[in-house]
């Protein structure tokens, strides 16, 4: 069962008592992320995330190292598209202790001039790690190219010259407008008392003033008129292709149907977002990989739908097997997804997908840790109670509505495509 | 059969008449159970005509038995929600997957038949070879995984099993053939070489009972042993480049040899690694190249004490102009980590959190799996979860520091940089 209570200072709390293991996880959540950044700081977000690992008033530069690990823990944040959030998992013993940084980190980080200017570099590295993949690569151009106008064409690391060129002040000043309770939801999970873990969540951050959390306006993605078409031509030695279409967001109706006849096309992932890519999906009968791997065109294939605020992207990424020309992989696999707009989905797809859902959905719930990412991710787009349902929305999907979002999602003048053909080392 | 119970983790350990290890472990938390199968079959028994066959057979050993096509196996999986994740190792070839406890006794049934009757159809076959090549090409195209695999071939030689590419070259994946993989099931594929961990909710015996019936039947000989050759320390420093001027970062791969996993001086060595590249965000490599001088995103060491002395590696990927000081500060690290050895400070908190890590790493079933997997595999013991705080207690500064003063030697080190890096790598 779930405690939910708001603070005066509208922080959020969700507690739900797990006595499997003497363990516990805390997660505190921020309803911002890259959406929010303006033009010049993209990256910010992530950035800000980085920094508010470096200390704080009470938690000294050089006391940071091992905080958490002392009591055999481990902590970690990211960063995406509509919400950045920290974790620690630890024995029960360190709840205070957690709860302690959650509350330092919302309130005293420190900025230090050169710890920025350090980690500056540390992200650029990042970066460029990620160019070093020719499928990161590709997915930032085709994100980039399939939003015209929202937000969500920016990655969340940011383009390199605003992270040359972003201030300490720039990344204080962000963090500051956005790390207040009342744009906050903090989550405890695991072996635990509710009644005394919220007693010391109020010890901790009732006294954290709230803040005025002004929102800037997303502008909504115009409709998609024609099919795009981007290609990133570099030295490599293996083609990828990938094909996006504009997704539902989470509380569109179409979002459980998508999710659904995504397991029919590439397998059922699941939808916790810090879990659920960890393992591979049951795909082998699934439509795309019977028709592209199976018959040697794709050495593999995955797809992606993930629950957002603002419709965001449905991706199928795919390997040319060597030697296979990308034209006929794109010919393979368009008429793939042609046959399926078009009404050829049967009802065993659609139960045994249900089923391949429900099973991943008891897998990813194995741990507090990501029993609590659920809670407070789906907070941030949304409402924690949607965590609790979604088996019961998963079966409540029928062949109509798997139909019906496939022929309204799945239309060719909706996609973009993306190629990266890689180009030989020169001799 | 005999059945060993313990304290503790309190696994049940069976050994069924035809040498197979069973153990199961009752965790209740999920209605699942997960499945960890260990087939002594790893790249160490690839013949040196046919290097990367452990990895094609981990490819294709579940596409298509005496009595299961390809596809009825992908049904039969995918039905049920099931993803069976084949992985090899130098030593082992992992079938691990995980399934609701309805589907139990079913999943077992199909994970024996997939490992006593596979059949290597031939047109599977070359399917995966495309993709496996594919894969190599990958591999090839990737600075990390260069780098990581040109110090490997360089500390242990390129024909050594540590050595070689795990997926071999596509030369030689061009060669394997139905002949070759059936031959390597054949060979190395015997009841006495599987050890099988079943954790989840079902009770412990239920599951050795299920076990016996899915693979209690299964009878062939004993496989060969090992013969895996030791390599010689090396003597003095190497450096490489492997240049890769298109990309945007370049990877260090820099190593020793290490020791192997039953040498008293482990738990010494296994703190020394965590204190210079592992707690909390990489060590002390961690602090100095990613904290202190900003030049990476990562920086951090691994430990492979294995059955013979594995790598020590430590790796780090920075910007280009960026590889002779991160090198130098590598350096630096170990030759200060040498001669001084651990603080005080360090070794206890390092102890503490690989102590009080354990609850975390024995929350999940697959993590309690890969756990009584690795305690099989190394003799470890059942009750070895019980004496690992011991075993870490006993260790001092100075036990630490002498592995350290043997090991952590820069003018005895193997590097390999691949990225765009036009430097002269020393």
């Amino acid at each position: 069962m779930v405690h939910e209570d708001v603070l005066d200072n509208g922080l959020r709390v969700l507690i739900q008592e797990m006595h499997t293991a003497p363990l516990a996880s805390v997660w505190c959540w921020y309803r911002v992320g890259s959406k929010d950044e303006s033009t010049g700081q993209t990256g910010v977000s992530h950035w800000v995330e980085h920094m508010n690992f470096k200390g704080t008033t009470n938690i000294p530069r050089d006391r940071v190292k091992g905080i958490i690990e002392q009591f055999g823990g481990y902590w970690n944040g990211y960063t995406w598209i509509d919400q950045t959030t920290y974790t620690e998992t630890a024995t029960r013993d360190a709840l205070d202790r957690m709860l302690f940084i959650e509350a330092e980190r919302m309130t005293n980080c420190l900025y230090d001039p050169a710890d920025c200017e350090s980690e500056r570099t540390v992200i650029i590295s990042e970066l460029q790690g990620g160019e070093n993949d020719p499928d990161t690569l590709l997915d930032q151009e085709l994100t980039a190219t399939a939003f015209k106008a929202h937000p969500y064409r920016n990655p969340t690391i940011g383009w390199l010259s605003d992270l040359e060129t972003m201030t300490r002040d720039d990344l204080y000043g962000y963090y500051r407008r956005h790390y207040v309770p009342n744009n906050a939801t903090l989550v405890v999970v695991g072996d635990v008392d509710a009644r005394e873990a919220m007693r010391r969540v109020t010890h901790h951050f009732g006294g954290v003033p709230a803040g005025d959390v002004t929102r800037r306006p997303h502008t909504r993605e115009p409709e998609q008129l024609g099919e795009r078409r981007v290609t990133v031509s570099r030295q490599g030695t293996t083609a990828y292709l990938k094909i996006g279409y504009h997704a539902p967001a989470a509380a569109d109706d179409d979002f459980f149907p998508m999710v659904v006849l995504d397991a029919v096309l590439t397998g059922a992932k699941g939808l916790n977002l810090w879990s659920s890519f960890r393992t591979p999906p049951p795909q082998r009968s699934a439509r795309l990989y019977r028709a592209l791997v199976d018959t040697g065109l794709a050495s593999s294939v995955s797809g992606g739908i993930v629950p957002t605020l603002d419709p965001f992207l449905y991706t199928v990424s795919l390997t040319a097997t060597d030697g296979t020309p990308l034209d006929r992989l794109e010919e393979a696999a368009l008429a793939e997804f042609d046959r399926v707009r078009t009404g050829d989905v049967t009802d065993a797809e659609v139960r045994r997908a249900a089923r391949q859902l429900r099973a991943r959905l008891v897998f990813e719930n194995d741990c507090i840790t990501n029993i609590a990412h659920q809670l407070g991710y789906f907070q941030t787009i949304g409402s924690w109670r949607t965590a609790e349902t979604l088996r019961q929305r998963i079966e409540a999907v029928t062949l109509e509505q798997v139909v019906g979002a496939a022929a309204k999602r799945l239309a060719p003048v909706k996609r973009t495509i993306g190629r990266f053909e890689p180009v030989p080392a020169a001799e | 059969m005999t059945t060993t119970i313990q304290r503790g983790l309190a696994p049940a350990r069976t050994v069924l008449p035809n040498g197979t290890v069973v153990i199961a472990k009752h965790s209740p938390t999920t209605p699942a159970v997960t499945i960890h199968a260990s087939v002594r079959a790893g790249g160490e028994f690839d013949p040196s005509d046919h290097v990367g066959l452990s990895h094609f057979v981990s490819k294709t050993i579940d596409r298509g038995t005496a009595t299961r096509t390809a596809a009825r196996i992908a049904d039969e999986l995918d039905d049920r929600g099931v993803s069976l994740s084949i992985t090899v190792n130098r030593h082992a070839m992992w079938l691990v997957c995980t399934c609701l406890v309805e589907d139990l006794e079913a999943i077992l049934g199909l994970l024996a038949d997939v490992i006593t009757h596979p059949v290597f159809p031939r047109d599977e076959v070359e399917t995966k070879r495309g993709e496996i090549i594919t894969l190599i090409r990958q591999d090839e195209d990737n600075p990390a995984t260069m780098a990581a695999e040109g110090m490997l071939a360089d500390l242990y030689g390129s024909s050594h099993p540590y050595g070689r590419r795990p997926r071999g070259s596509v030369e030689s994946v061009e060669t394997i053939d139905e002949g070759a993989l059936r031959a390597f099931h054949g060979e190395r594929f015997r009841p006495a070489s599987l050890s099988l961990v079943l954790v989840g909710d079902t009770e412990a015996g239920r599951a050795i009972d299920a076990a016996a019936r899915a693979f209690g039947e299964w009878a062939a000989a004993p496989p060969a042993a090992s013969s895996l050759r030791e390599v010689a320390a090396a003597t003095a420093r190497r450096a490489r480049v492997i240049p890769m001027m298109t990309k945007s970062q370049a990877d260090i791969a820099y190593g020793f040899t290490s020791l192997r996993r039953s040498d008293p001086q482990y738990y010494a060595y296994w703190l020394m690694n965590n204190i210079l590249g592992q707690y909390a965000i990489g060590g002390r490599l961690g602090d100095r190249i990613r904290e202190r001088d900003g030049m990476a995103y990562y920086a951090l060491s691994a430990l492979d004490a294995n059955v013979i002395p594995g790598p020590l590696t430590i790796r780090a990927g920075v910007s280009p102009d960026n590889v002779d000081r991160a090198v130098a500060a590598i350096d630096e690290e170990l030759q200060t980590f040498a001669n001084d050895g651990p603080t005080e400070k360090e070794l206890t908190e390092s102890r503490q959190y690989l102590i009080g890590s354990m609850p975390r790493t024995l929350e999940t079933n697959l993590g309690i799996a890969n756990y009584l997997q690795t305690e099989e595999f190394f003799g470890l013991g059942l009750d070895y979860d019980l004496r690992v705080p011991d075993l870490l207690g006993a260790v001092n500064r100075d036990a630490v520091r002498a592995v350290a003063q043997r090991t952590l030697v820069p003018s005895r080190a193997t590097l390999v940089v691949a990225g765009p890096y036009a430097g002269r790598l020393r």
